[in-house]
């Protein structure tokens, strides 16, 4: 072993506590999220089914579905990836690894709160900004914690010079406290804006982060594992940085949908924009082609391709969102299933995978361990995608049907069904996840408190020697 | 991209645009709106709902209706009615004109040019300006717009129909009883609703001395036991009453209508 492994090894083992701080709580979110999502989604297989119980009916239930799955899963579990790439390209070990410790246990906290609180029917009421002040002011702290380690991390770095994940991540940690005070400030304050004000900001911080932030987090994580993984450099940093201009411009004007009632020029405006995103799509679509095709690694299910699908599922839900955006077909599918399609494909079907695939290449890594499960990853990997698709291409024809329709139940009932099924694949696909987290944690901890018990045992055989 | 101060300073460019135009310029624009008038009537719109309906907008908030429903009315466009009010002196002429032209469904520009045909042989005409859109009349009368919700913290635009749009239900199915009863068993009054029954918001108790006067009036299949009968609680009153706050039933400047007349022939009751 070299003095380059031993140094890399320091810098992974110094991520370790904060990370499976992170990712312990988030597996758990993720199970908890895909199993809410599969009780609201019974409402449709049976209405009666939660006539006397208020905390699992469908309006309770789905909004909580969501948030666990957003806010349990996606924000945390790509923190922790960031911050293992910050120290990675700083080649230095994590500064200040106790904070993110203390802020990975308060976000969680703030999540069991928010969830608790949409069940119980304390929920805000606008999408995506359910969950109550206490819980946000958590998060918010939680958020800014882990984002002092991470630029402190990113200030030692010993190469000046920045890679293209740099910039999209960095962003990202400025993007989210923005965006997530702005809209609780204004909306959830004691004298929040007036009228559809509130609507307009909601609308404008949903599409900042489902779009904007799992964008620039998810292909900062990616355009850094795709040349690792495929041993071939990033085709090209300009294509990149065109990409991180042009996505974050166009990108934050998306969001308002047309024939909302508001001043006419918000929704003409987000038209615009929307149609725009094409730009940075087709740029994304050029460097994951050149730089993908190149490669010559087998994925065989492994975490390249994770990330490979990923990336195609981010290329996809930009199209369906960019769709959404014009006129004509805005008019069919607006209110439809087809809204839900494109926010599960870009959540799950392209975030979820893309951090799932970086946390099974790093773990391993940090813990200086093999998975206890490796063939799970593959598994995994199947019932995903499997998952995804049978829930997104369901709920896409079933929304256009059901915009064909005029919004009738009945057409879109049999799409709903399928998604269920889907929703099943990726709760088995969870669970397999979390099963590979836990028992990791555990053996580490098991191993930790026999090191202890040694420690506590050792000095003490010696006493007895001397005497 | 040199340094992480150029990255910083390049995302709050791009997100401090997006926030003046999509947080800071409808809050000037919209912050400060005030009551508009109703047109023809004058009467200032909107008024702030009733404290029942205001409480009920919580409960419509806590129980998540938002995900299924919408509020917020589509409009495509207008069309133009020309009616035909008094036939004049030469009722023959204006009846053998009045066969040869459209005169539902127009433009602005043809109904004006039927208007002055029928005008110039002595017919008095209105013309009636009335919104089309899928939506209409299906579920309201025009299109929604941000007045509507003047009143409203939260506001519940909502981004999913699985259920049917109640920016207007208030107009639509004005009654308390069939509210309550379709919010205790939906299918009772739609058949093949898809909408979840409430049971939670009601109570099912042993009939006193009397039957309360309160009680759902259920057709047997939703019946209670022989002997109990279903109460609202408050919390399902103050959900009816917000129900029944949504109208959005009058022609306001920036959504035009032109109201149905009341027929002067029926007796006023």
């Amino acid at each position: 072993m070299n003095v380059n492994e031993i140094s890399q090894q320091k810098i992974d083992t110094s991520c370790r506590v904060p990370l499976l701080a992170l990712f312990g709580g988030a597996a758990l979110w993720l199970v908890v999220g895909l199993t809410l999502s599969i009780i609201a989604s019974l409402t449709f297989h049976a209405p009666q089914m939660f006539a006397d119980c208020p905390l699992l009916t469908y309006g309770h239930a789905q909004p909580a579905a969501n948030d666990a799955i957003l806010y349990g899963f996606c924000i945390p579990a790509a923190l922790g990836v960031m911050l293992w790439i910050f120290a990675r390209l700083s080649q230095t070990e994590l500064v200040l690894p106790l904070v993110p410790v203390v802020a990975a246990n308060i976000w969680h906290l703030g999540v069991f709160i928010g969830l608790i609180a949409i069940l119980i029917g304390d929920s805000t009421g606008f999408m995506w900004l359910e969950f109550p002040r206490g819980s946000s002011v958590l998060l918010f702290a939680a958020f800014l914690l882990i984002a002092v380690s991470a630029v402190a991390t990113f200030g030692q770095r010993k190469e000046r010079e920045l890679y293209p994940s740099h910039w999209f991540l960095l962003a990202a940690l400025l993007w989210f406290p923005w965006i997530y005070s702005t809209a609780n400030l204004l909306i959830e304050s004691g004298h929040p804006v007036r009228g559809v004000t509130q609507a307009v900001i909601g609308w404008w911080f949903a599409d900042n982060l489902i779009f904007v932030w799992l964008a620039l987090v998810g292909l900062g994580v990616a355009f850094y594992f795709l040349p690792k993984l495929g041993e071939r450099p990033l085709q090209s940093s300009h294509f990149a940085l065109f990409v991180f201009w042009t996505l974050m411009i166009f990108g934050t004007w998306c969001g308002i949908p047309q024939g909302a009632p508001v001043p006419a020029w918000l929704p003409a405006l987000s038209s615009v924009a929307s149609g725009l995103t094409i730009v940075p799509l087709i740029v994304i679509a050029i460097i994951f082609v050149k730089t993908v095709c190149g490669a010559n690694t087998n994925c065989k299910g492994g975490p390249f391709c994770y990330i490979k699908f990923g990336t195609v599922a981010f290329l996809l839900s930009t199209l369906m969102l960019i769709s959404s955006g014009c006129p004509h077909f805005s008019k069919i599918v607006e209110f439809t299933w087809f809204g839900p399609a494109q926010t599960q494909l870009q959540i799950l079907g392209f975030f979820a995978i893309v951090i799932c695939g970086a946390i099974y290449e790093l773990l391993p890594r940090v813990m200086g361990f093999e998975l206890p499960f490796p063939k799970f990853v593959r598994v995994q990997h199947w019932l995903f995608m499997l998952g995804i698709i049978l829930l997104v291409v369901s709920l896409a024809i079933g929304g256009i049907e059901q915009g064909l329709k005029n919004y009738s139940l009945e057409s879109s009932l049999p799409f709903l069904r399928v998604s269920t099924t889907g929703l099943l694949f990726l709760l088995l696909g969870s669970l397999l996840f979390a099963a590979n987290i836990f028992v990791m944690t555990f053996k580490w901890k098991l191993a930790l408190i026999k090191s202890v018990v040694a420690y506590i045992k050792s000095p003490l055989e010696t006493a007895e020697v001397k005497s | 991209m040199k340094n992480g101060f150029s990255v910083f300073i390049a995302a709050f460019i791009a997100l401090g645009a997006s926030w003046c135009g999509f947080v800071l310029a409808p809050v000037l624009q919209l912050g400060t709106a005030k009551q508009t008038t109703i047109l023809v009537s004058g009467d200032t719109y909107p008024v702030q709902r009733t404290g029942d309906a205001t409480l009920g907008l919580q409960v419509y908030r806590a129980n998540g209706c938002t995900a299924c429903h919408t509020e917020q009315i589509q409009q495509d466009g207008v069309v133009f009615d020309v009616v035909l009010t008094a036939a004049g002196k030469n009722p023959v002429v204006v009846s053998n004109l009045i066969s040869t032209l459209k005169l539902t469904g127009l433009t602005k520009e043809a109904a004006d040019s039927a208007n002055d045909k029928i005008t110039t042989v002595g017919g008095k005409v209105e013309t009636h300006l009335i919104p089309t859109g899928r939506d209409i009349p299906r579920w309201g009368i025009r299109r929604s717009v941000a007045t509507d919700f003047l009143y409203d913290s939260p506001v519940q635009l909502g981004s999913q129909r699985i259920g049917p749009d109640l920016a207007d239900v208030g107009a639509r199915l004005g009654n308390a009883d069939w509210q309550l009863l379709h919010l205790y068993a939906p299918q009772s009054v739609v058949k093949n609703s898809g909408m979840p029954p409430f049971h939670f918001l009601f109570e099912t108790k042993k009939i006193g001395d009397a039957p309360s006067p309160d009680a759902l009036n259920l057709p047997k299949e939703f019946a209670p036991p022989a002997g109990y009968e279903v109460v609202p609680t408050t919390e399902a009153k103050q959900l009816s009453a917000y129900l029944l706050s949504l109208r959005a039933d009058v022609p306001l400047y920036e959504a035009p209508f032109t109201p149905a007349q009341v027929s002067t022939n029926v007796p006023a009751k």
